[in-house]
Order: structure tokens, then C-alpha cells, then sequence
């Protein structure tokens, strides 16, 4: 049996990397998944629409872990292999389109009616009411609650060991399974977990009270 | 040509009716104050005039447009009629100078040199060049307001609306919007004003128009029809003030 | 694709699913309890409860789920605690959701304005009486909607206790692909009954919170209508 010192500190380090790595990653993908999803929300079509609730409304309403289970098997099943890291980029980007949508898709419609109602009036078209007037300020309220599911997001690469990735969580199971000091290292993995979710948690807050801010006047 | 023509509109919410056929004709340059209580009809039907509300029978022409949902020829409506809110709606993410360049900009080609100019004219006329770039954040209400109809103006509009543009000011700031409004009236707009500002109404406004339960009730020269209101309605109206 | 292989295993599909409804349900109600007990802590003790009720709040809610549950299981025994699968996860599960709970309950609690407190204790009644009839009943009244999606998180998040081999419906999916080799079909049919689950709770908690605050029309919802994840 090992002792826990400092090359497992360091693998459990290093692993931290390819967490943040996977989380910029399906962050990236799924957010311009997810910006498709919104649109498709919104659209004039029945049919788009229809299916974009419909994904939204099942990967919102089955846990992190099947999502991540029916991308890998479902490829699988079209014959497709992916490598651990791409499997677990994939997976995550398809939980992360879901989420996003919806909040983006709320973002957009918590800009006032009267914006509208304004920028029709002055004869702009649709396209340039969403470009100049509603967008930009759907991004500023979208802010707060995209950082603060950029926290999730993190939390919940925590499983992806499950499609065969090694990330922190996985590094410091590995550690355990040779040292036994579960507590000594799980205190670091969390620590490290914290160290990386508790400055993006204070800045969701932070741009909850700045925005609340400029509305109320 | 009538700069406004509304025929027998009538308008629906569901299964109540808010307007029950409304008619009337507004010549260049006169200035139209709509009075009534609230539910009357009076702001449902400015809003007609330029598209933010649909009708399901009559009749209303603008500016030379004839009013449809056709999206295109309402754009082309609306290049001609200008609107200012209650609630201002200004767009909060651009100063005022962006506010006011944005549409003449991008809806009618204006190049930016032109749009800068006319922006600054406009803002001139309202008494505020020194707000260019400030953001609307940063302006008491009566500004926002004044900056509101800067930027309706900036569209060189043919007939100017207005909803009620003085009910969210606190007392003491409506004045200003006031004069901007009566220095337009005296500049030959036509003008269709939605109030509450009964002594407005009646010194600024050519005609005033007193509606009550979706229909048009008394209407006439202003000073007249203050003074010698021919329904119950109005004189219980005009007697309990403003609202 | 044959779905035969798995369907037949219904009996221990039916036990997963018994027992993700029951770790479910026990830690919402434990849970329950302990937020609202440190609600009330941080309003009437002094601010130290506050700052040790934040603290717990903020530890839980910026580490993953598994890695408290993994302290719990493998990090006590070092500590001469030792719990099986199954209660590891009650208490992971209990204090995860306590503490989210109290985030949302907190954000009710404030959204009561002063005045009402200073009614109340105007009309004699205890400081206790107040916390319960002006503070807490019309808090949980307006945050129920947010309440009810993180209930509906934590039983989805209850597929994480698979990891120390708790055979709840998740756990049983593992064990079924690792018997029939059907991993496609096995996750398809354990998703579509997460699906069902998900549903139909929701749905439920509705109703109860139209049974338990039939007063709450159009009063201000708080918090958005999803809430964050374990």
C-alpha cells in the first residue's frame, strides 16, 4: 500500500486540468448548441419548436449520469467509438445545450415588452430588433445564471468516469484505491472542486446584484 | 387629405369590446388631445394608429399609408408616425445619441455623418445636447422623456403620438416635457395626444376628443368643450379633474 | 436490439425504482427539517449561526455531490464511522439537499418585508409564533415552485448513490447491462423510467402545493423555476 504523498498530489493535480479542460470544452459546444435550441425555441415553426421543448424537457428531466450513459451507448450503437475525452466532451455538451436554452431562451424573454413594442415603432425589422435592441440586452441578464450553471457544470464532470475519462474525481478514486486515505484525499479533491466552483458561485452573485441594480431605478 | 383617418373601428379583447366605432379625421397640423377614463378606449386607440394594436372592422389611414399587418408596408407606416410611451422605453444599453441614430440609421440608410448631425439637432430641439453621450440610467424621468421624443423626431415623422407621456413623471418634471411638446404643436406637427393634463389639453390642443366606453363621446374645440361640456359624462369628468 | 432481456429483469427494475422513490422521499423530508431548523437557527440565534449555517451552505454547494458522498463512505470509517452504502447515502443526500434548501427557503424568508415581522410581533404574538405564522408559512408559500425542482434534482441525483453500490434504479441498470450485455437497451429503458419519475413528481409536488398553499395565486415567485443541481 502506498503512502499519499506528493506524486499522487500532483496526479490528482494535473487531473484537476483535464477537468477544467472537459468543462471548457462542453461549455463551448454545448453553448452554441444551445443558442440553436433557443432560436428553435422561439421560432415560428410548430415543429421546431415542439422538438426543441421536447429535448429540453428530457435531458432536464433524467439525471447527468443517463445522459452521459445514452450518448455513449447510443453512438455506440450507430458504431460509433469515441476515445473517453471526446465521449465525455460529447455527452456533456448535449446536458449543457439543454440547460443553457432554457436560460437563454428566459433571458430573452425577460427583456420588457415595451423594448419591442419601442423598437417597433421606429421600424425596425425582427431581425434587427433581436440584433440591436433584444440580444444584447438578453446577454447582460443572461449573465448571472449561465455563470452560475457554469458551477454545475463543473460539479457534474465529476462522473464522467463512467465513459472511461480519468478527471479529478477519478484521480483521487485511483489514489484511494492504492492508499486507503479516503479522507485526507477526498479533503483535497473537494478542496480543489471548491477552489474552482466558490470564485464562479461569488461571481454569479456579484452580477445578480449589479444587474438588479441597474433595473430598479 | 386628412393626415389621420379613422372609420367606424371597432376593436375587440376576447369577448369585450374597447372600441365600438370610432371615427375620426385629424388635418396636417393640428394637435388632437384624447381625454376619458381609464379603460375608456383612449390609449387602445392611439396605439391603433400605428399597428401596436389591431382592429377587426374599419378603417385607418396615416401619413398617405393605409394601415395593414403586412410587416414590410407597416415598417414603411411607421418611418412616418412616431410614438412616445409612458414609460419612455428607451434602450437602456445605448446612450442617448445611439438611441436616437439607431433607427434612422439602420432602417433608413442614413449615413453615419448625417445620422450624427440630425441626432444632435433633434437632441437641441428638446433642450439636452449636453446628454449625447450619456446613458438613459443617468437622467431623471423628465429627460428620458424629452430624449424619447428626440428620437421619434429624429424619424422625421408626419404625425406624432402620445400615450400618457406625462402620467409616470413626478409633478415637478412634467413641465418640461410640456414645453417641448407645445413648442412642436407651434411648429405645425400633427399632433394626437393621449393626457391627463386637462389644462394642456385645453390651451395647446386644437380639438379635444372626450371618449367614454369605447366610443367617441363629446368632441370639439378644446376651450369649448371645457367650458360647456353638452354630456354628463364629460361635465362629471372635467369636474372630477384629471382622472 | 432486443429489449426482452431486459424487460424480463422487471422484478429488480421494480425494486431500483422502490428504492430511488424511498432515498427520495426520506432525504426530502430529512432534509427538509434540517433547513428548516437552520432557517430558523440563522434568524434567531446570532450572527455566529449565521456564519457557520453559510459556511455549511457554501461547502455543499461548490463540491460535487460524489465527493461528499465518497467523504461520507470511505472518509468516516478513517474517523471510526462506519456506514453502509445505504445510509451513506440517506446522510449525503439529507445534507446536499438541507443545504440547498436553505438557500431557498432563505431567499423567501427575505423576501418578507419588516413590516410584516413588526405586525406581528405588534399584535403580542412570541417571536416564535411570528417566525411561523408571518415568516415561514408565506415564505415556503411563494418558494415552492423553486423548492419543488430541486426535490425533483435530488432524486435525479440519487443515480450517483450507484456508486457505492446503493441498487437504486441507476445501480440496477449496471447491474442488468453487466448480466445481459444490453448496455443500449438497458440505459433506454432505465431513462424513459427516470423520465416517468421525474414527471409525475413534479406533477405531484404541484398539487401538493396547491393542497398546502391554496392561497398563492399570483404572489411573486422567486428563485427561477429550475434550481441548481446536487
Amino acid at each position: 500500500m502506498q503512502t499519499f504523498g506528493w506524486p499522487e498530489a500532483l496526479f490528482i493535480l494535473r487531473s484537476a486540468g483535464w477537468t477544467l479542460a472537459l468543462t471548457a470544452i462542453a461549455f463551448f459546444i454545448g453553448s452554441i448548441l444551445g443558442g440553436i435550441l433557443a432560436i428553435m425555441r422561439l421560432s415560428r415553426s410548430k415543429w421546431l419548436r415542439r422538438f426543441a421543448s421536447g429535448y429540453i424537457l428530457v435531458i432536464q428531466s433524467i439525471p447527468v449520469l443517463m445522459v452521459l450513459f445514452m450518448s455513449y451507448y447510443g453512438l455506440s450503437a450507430l458504431g460509433i467509438e469515441l476515445p473517453p475525452f471526446l465521449a465525455a466532451s460529447a455527452s456533456l455538451s448535449i446536458y449543457v445545450s439543454a440547460y443553457l436554452a432554457e436560460i437563454w431562451r428566459g433571458s430573452i424573454e425577460s427583456v420588457p415588452r415595451q423594448q419591442w413594442e419601442a423598437s417597433a415603432s421606429l421600424a425596425l425589422t425582427t431581425a434587427q430588433q433581436y440584433r440591436y435592441i433584444i440580444l444584447p440586452q438578453a446577454v447582460r441578464i443572461s449573465l448571472p445564471p449561465t455563470v452560475g450553471f457554469l458551477v454545475q457544470l463543473v460539479k457534474n464532470t465529476s462522473i464522467v468516469q463512467v465513459v472511461g475519462f480519468v478527471d479529478l474525481m477519478r484521480a483521487g478514486m485511483l489514489v484511494n484505491n492504492a492508499t486507503y486515505q479516503a479522507f485526507q484525499i477526498f479533503t483535497l479533491v473537494g478542496a480543489i472542486y471548491f477552489a474552482i466552483c466558490f470564485p464562479l458561485s461569488r461571481l454569479s452573485r456579484h452580477l445578480e446584484k449589479v444587474m438588479n441594480a441597474s433595473r430598479s431605478h | 387629405m386628412p393626415a389621420v383617418l379613422i372609420e367606424d373601428v371597432h376593436k375587440r379583447f376576447g369577448s369585450l369590446e374597447v372600441l365600438k366605432g370610432v371615427s375620426l379625421s385629424v388635418e396636417p397640423g393640428q394637435v388632437i388631445a384624447i381625454i376619458g377614463r381609464s379603460g375608456s378606449g383612449k390609449s387602445t386607440l392611439l396605439r391603433c394608429i400605428n399597428g401596436l394594436e389591431t382592429f377587426h372592422a374599419g378603417k385607418i389611414e396615416v401619413a398617405g399609408h393605409t394601415m395593414t399587418q403586412d410587416p414590410k408596408k407597416l415598417r414603411e407606416l411607421r418611418k412616418d408616425v412616431g410614438i412616445v410611451f409612458q414609460s419612455y422605453n428607451l434602450f437602456p444599453h445605448l446612450t442617448v445619441g445611439q438611441n436616437i441614430m439607431l433607427s434612422p440609421r439602420i432602417t433608413k440608410n442614413v449615413p453615419d455623418a448625417e445620422a450624427l448631425r440630425l441626432a444632435k439637432e433633434v437632441l437641441a430641439q428638446v433642450g439636452l445636447s449636453d446628454k449625447f453621450d450619456s446613458y438613459p440610467d443617468n437622467l431623471s424621468g423628465g429627460q428620458q422623456q424629452r430624449v424619447a421624443i428626440a428620437r421619434s423626431l429624429a424619424m422625421k415623422p408626419k404625425v406624432m403620438l402620445f400615450d400618457e407621456v406625462t402620467s409616470a413623471l413626478d409633478p415637478e418634471l412634467t413641465g418640461e416635457v410640456l414645453i417641448v411638446m407645445e413648442k412642436l404643436a407651434k411648429g405645425g406637427m400633427t399632433m394626437l395626444l393621449v393626457t391627463h393634463e386637462m389644462n394642456f389639453a385645453r390651451t395647446v390642443a386644437d380639438t379635444t376628443v372626450f371618449m367614454h366606453q369605447g366610443k367617441i363621446w363629446e368632441s370639439g374645440p378644446s376651450k369649448e368643450l371645457f367650458a360647456n361640456p353638452q354630456t354628463p359624462e364629460l361635465s362629471n369628468f372635467v369636474k372630477a379633474g384629471a382622472h | 436490439m432486443l429489449f426482452q432481456d431486459v424487460l424480463s429483469k422487471w422484478p429488480m427494475i421494480l425494486y431500483g425504482v422502490w428504492l430511488t422513490i424511498a432515498l427520495s422521499f426520506i432525504a426530502i423530508a430529512l432534509g427538509l427539517v434540517l433547513a428548516t431548523a437552520m432557517t430558523a437557527l440563522r434568524s434567531l440565534a446570532g450572527s455566529w449561526a449565521g456564519y457557520v449555517v453559510d459556511a455549511y451552505v457554501e461547502l455543499m454547494r461548490n463540491t460535487p455531490f460524489l465527493v461528499q458522498l465518497f467523504m461520507i463512505f470511505f472518509g468516516l470509517p478513517q474517523l471510526g464511522i462506519r456506514l453502509n452504502g445505504l445510509e451513506a447515502s440517506i446522510l449525503a443526500m439529507t445534507l446536499n439537499l438541507a443545504a440547498y434548501a436553505t438557500e431557498i427557503i432563505r431567499a423567501g424568508v427575505d423576501s418578507i418585508h419588516r413590516s410584516q415581522i413588526e405586525a406581528g410581533l405588534a399584535l403580542a404574538m412570541s417571536k416564535w409564533q411570528v417566525l411561523k405564522h408571518v415568516v415561514l408559512q408565506p415564505a415556503f408559500a411563494r418558494v415552492w415552485p423553486a423548492l419543488s425542482s430541486q426535490f425533483v434534482l435530488m432524486m435525479l441525483a440519487s443515480s450517483i448513490c450507484s456508486f457505492v453500490s446503493v441498487q437504486e434504479l441507476s445501480g440496477t441498470a449496471a447491474i442488468i447491462e453487466q448480466d445481459t450485455f444490453r448496455s443500449f437497451e438497458t440505459y433506454i429503458v432505465v431513462t424513459v423510467i427516470y423520465l416517468v419519475l421525474a414527471l409525475s413528481l413534479k406533477l405531484f409536488l404541484n398539487w401538493l402545493g396547491h393542497r398546502l398553499f391554496p392561497q398563492v395565486s399570483g404572489l411573486a415567485r422567486l428563485t427561477e423555476a429550475h434550481g441548481e443541481a446536487a
